[in-house]
């Protein structure tokens, strides 16, 4: 292996690995928001908005990232006449995916927690919004956790078909690399590692978290 | 207690679409009365304490706390439920809270009392319930007994008129029974207003002021519970109490050396 | 039908094309999921063995599914394999072998997750009743395993029908690379057929893919009572 040559693609694959996170967290933390929205208007049954959703989570569970990301950023503009950048196109692209998820996994957990833990609050004069709030959700939280840290990692993996919208991430520079200077096996040894720095630590995390929550707090 | 208000039903009817639960049925529990609920299984008497939290919508008749009307879809339904402590079958507390959380969450949130005093309140009714030293401890730490005991207190942390308690030892094991059952006797000392549903035979003729026997959604019978226990009026009463007890199998004679 | 760009897929046989495309992508999923619905299947069961060394190989391999995405594993054979190797491996066979690299690993862990799922006493009241341990995995295992399983994999098959997309980008001519062919060719006459023709391989995708979500639904709906 050509160690020169790999030191010599560090920074260029470091700065694509920047660009990646930042896609990734803002979209992670959209997916988040969008997903606890949308879940509660299924879960309250919002008139209208609950079809939308509905139609919304369907639509993206069942296409691949690559055609949204695609639609979004090659064929939305030619019609609306007007476009934003590939990287606000990624960021939003990854929220809207992970938000199908996202609130897939929150209705889940919303549907776990017992019935009559909502009947109990009930019973103890809150109000719908308080039950929601105080009872509620928190369990919800902590019952999909695991499906929330599923879908982090999906969603970080997804992250490599950005290249297809010419955002010059991970993927972008490996094949760029290969394609000048023919190292491929130095390429493909820093894109794993890239791809590990990123996604090993999401992983670790989410197995303690996950063992914290089962065994230790509340977990009953 | 002073101020406390009478619970009126009239012609409470309650059914589950063309399963009638509950059917005409009128009652009035008195400030100060404890009101035992029994009857066979499927007889509507867990419906009725739910209907009187407002947990069911009701099909006919009406719950009246003096009043005010008990409606589960009615604006004010939270500030009268403040007003009906329930305690359910299974011990019900938030897993994601410590006990005196569970204890000093409704106070604190719904009745926006202060929090010192809220919590001091609730340490006194876990002292009460014999379980101070659970304080911080998490749900699923304590035993069956132990959790009914302060789902109780979580109740009376937000000082009910009227108490109205679903089975509460049904889910539990036998020998911790008692400890439950032992703080609703210490409450019906005290002269709390609680409506029963039990299966506990010995307890209800412990607790009750007034027995009453409910089957196919009615009332068939009911009286004091010395006068119900030993000597009911209706043929279904007696063999509803019948059920609970077994004819010997075999005969013994004790045997002298 | 000119503003969304729909006409393109009237002229000529782009229509037909564009469902040869699909085709590729549809053949490649196949494969591939049938291999990984077979080989996951041992390699599932492999996975339930004490074995220190089958679990040691078995939790490398099921990390490597978990994290890497299936885009690199694909550069990886692609181009890697092509160099390490000195052979030359066509995107189409590299697809099928990441995918069912992937599925395999992926299937493999659905079958442990559902075998496990059976609590012990199911088999301890099976053997209480005097089944022998091949009756009880016949008997009283395996069919409440099944279902569990059932729905899941379905779910696979949809999750590996929409990775087929990222062949794309290892350059085999499926229905994206078809669709931008006929853009390409098309820019001047039809500039807006961009909109019509990344519309309708999303539609394409979700009409393959949604009914068969919509399967998984309703069995694991239906046997989860």
């Amino acid at each position: 292996m050509d160690f020169a040559a790999m030191a010599d693609y560090l920074p260029l694959f470091t700065q694509a690995m920047w660009l990646t996170l930042r896609i990734g967290w803002v979209g992670i933390l959209g997916s988040l928001v969008i997903g606890l929205v949308v879940a509660m208007i299924t879960h309250y049954k919002v008139p209208v908005l609950y079809q939308i959703s509905l139609f919304y989570i369907e639509l993206y569970r069942n296409t691949p990232l690559l055609i949204q990301l695609f639609f979004m950023y090659f064929a939305l503009p030619r019609v609306l006449g007007f476009g934003i950048n590939a990287e606000a196109c990624g960021m939003l692209g990854l929220a809207l995916l992970g938000g199908a998820y996202m609130a897939e996994s929150f209705r889940s957990g919303l549907e776990a927690v017992e019935p009559i833990q909502t009947e109990s609050a009930l019973s103890l004069g809150m109000t719908n919004s308080q039950v929601m709030r105080y009872i509620v959700l928190p369990q919800a939280v902590s019952l999909s956790v695991q499906s929330f840290v599923a879908n982090i990692i999906f969603l970080l993996k997804e992250t490599s078909v950005f290249s297809a919208i010419s955002l010059m991430d991970l993927m972008f520079v490996a094949k760029d690399l290969i394609g000048l200077y023919y190292n491929t096996t130095e390429c493909l040894v820093l894109l794993v590692i890239f791809y590990l720095i990123i996604i090993l630590p999401v992983s670790i995390i989410g197995t303690v978290v996950e063992r914290k929550l089962r065994y230790g707090a509340f977990g009953s | 207690m002073a101020n406390e208000g009478v619970l009126r039903i009239e012609k409470l009817r309650k059914q589950f679409g063309d399963n009638v639960v509950i059917d005409g049925l009128d009652l009035t529990v008195q400030p100060g009365e404890v009101v035992v609920v029994i009857g066979p299984s499927g007889c509507g008497k867990s419906t009725l304490l739910r209907c009187i939290n407002g947990l069911e919508e009701i099909q006919g008749g009406r719950i009246l706390l003096d009043d005010d009307e008990v409606d589960g879809r009615s604006k004010n339904i939270a500030q009268i439920r403040q007003r009906l402590g329930m305690v359910f079958q299974s011990y019900d507390l938030f897993p994601h809270k410590t006990i005196i959380e569970n204890v000093t969450l409704s106070p604190i949130v719904v009745q926006k009392r202060p929090k010192d005093e809220a919590i001091a309140e609730g340490e006194a009714l876990l002292e009460r319930v014999g379980l101070l030293d659970k304080r911080d401890d998490y749900p699923r730490q304590l035993s069956g007994g132990q959790k009914q005991r302060v789902t109780i207190a979580r109740a009376l942390a937000m000082k009910p008129e009227i108490m109205l308690l679903d089975e509460i030892t049904a889910a539990l094991d036998p020998e911790m029974v008692h400890e439950v059952l032992d703080v609703i006797l210490d409450l019906a000392r005290e002269g709390k207003t609680m409506i029963i549903v039990t299966h506990e035979m010995s307890f209800a003729r412990a607790v009750a002021d007034r027995v009453i026997f409910l089957e196919g959604g009615r009332i068939v019978e009911e009286g004091i519970p010395e006068q119900f226990f030993t000597n009911p009026k209706t043929e279904r009463a007696r063999a509803f109490l019948h059920t609970f007890e077994f004819a010997a199998v075999r005969s013994h004679v004790a045997q002298e050396d | 039908m000119e503003l969304l760009g729909l006409d393109v897929l009237f002229k000529g046989s782009n229509a037909m094309r564009l469902l040869q495309g699909l085709g590729v992508a549809v053949e490649i999923s196949v494969i591939s999921v049938v291999i990984s619905l077979v080989l996951g299947m041992l390699f599932g069961v492999f996975m339930t063995w004490k074995n220190p060394v089958a679990r040691v190989i078995s939790r490398i391999y099921l990390e490597i599914v978990r994290i890497m995405p299936q885009l690199v594993l694909l550069f990886i054979v692609f181009f890697g394999a092509t160099r390490a190797l000195n052979i030359n491996i066509s995107a189409e066979l590299s697809s099928i072998i990441v995918f069912s690299f992937w599925g395999v690993g992926e299937m493999g862990d659905l079958v442990r997750g559902s075998l496990e799922s059976i609590p012990v006493h199911q088999y301890e009241s099976a053997a209480a009743l005097g089944m022998t341990k091949g009756q009880i995995y016949y008997h009283v295992v395996i069919p409440q395993a099944v279902r569990r399983l059932i729905p899941m994999s379905i779910n696979l098959v949809t999750r590996m029908i929409k990775t087929t997309s990222l062949i794309l980008m290892i350059g085999v001519v499926e229905v994206m690379k078809v669709g931008q062919q006929i853009i390409e060719a098309n820019r001047m006459a039809s500039p807006n057929a961009v909109f019509g023709i990344y519309g309708t391989i999303l539609l394409l995708y979700f009409l393959v893919c949604w009914p068969i979500s919509m399967l998984a639904r309703h069995l694991e709906k239906k046997w989860s009572n």
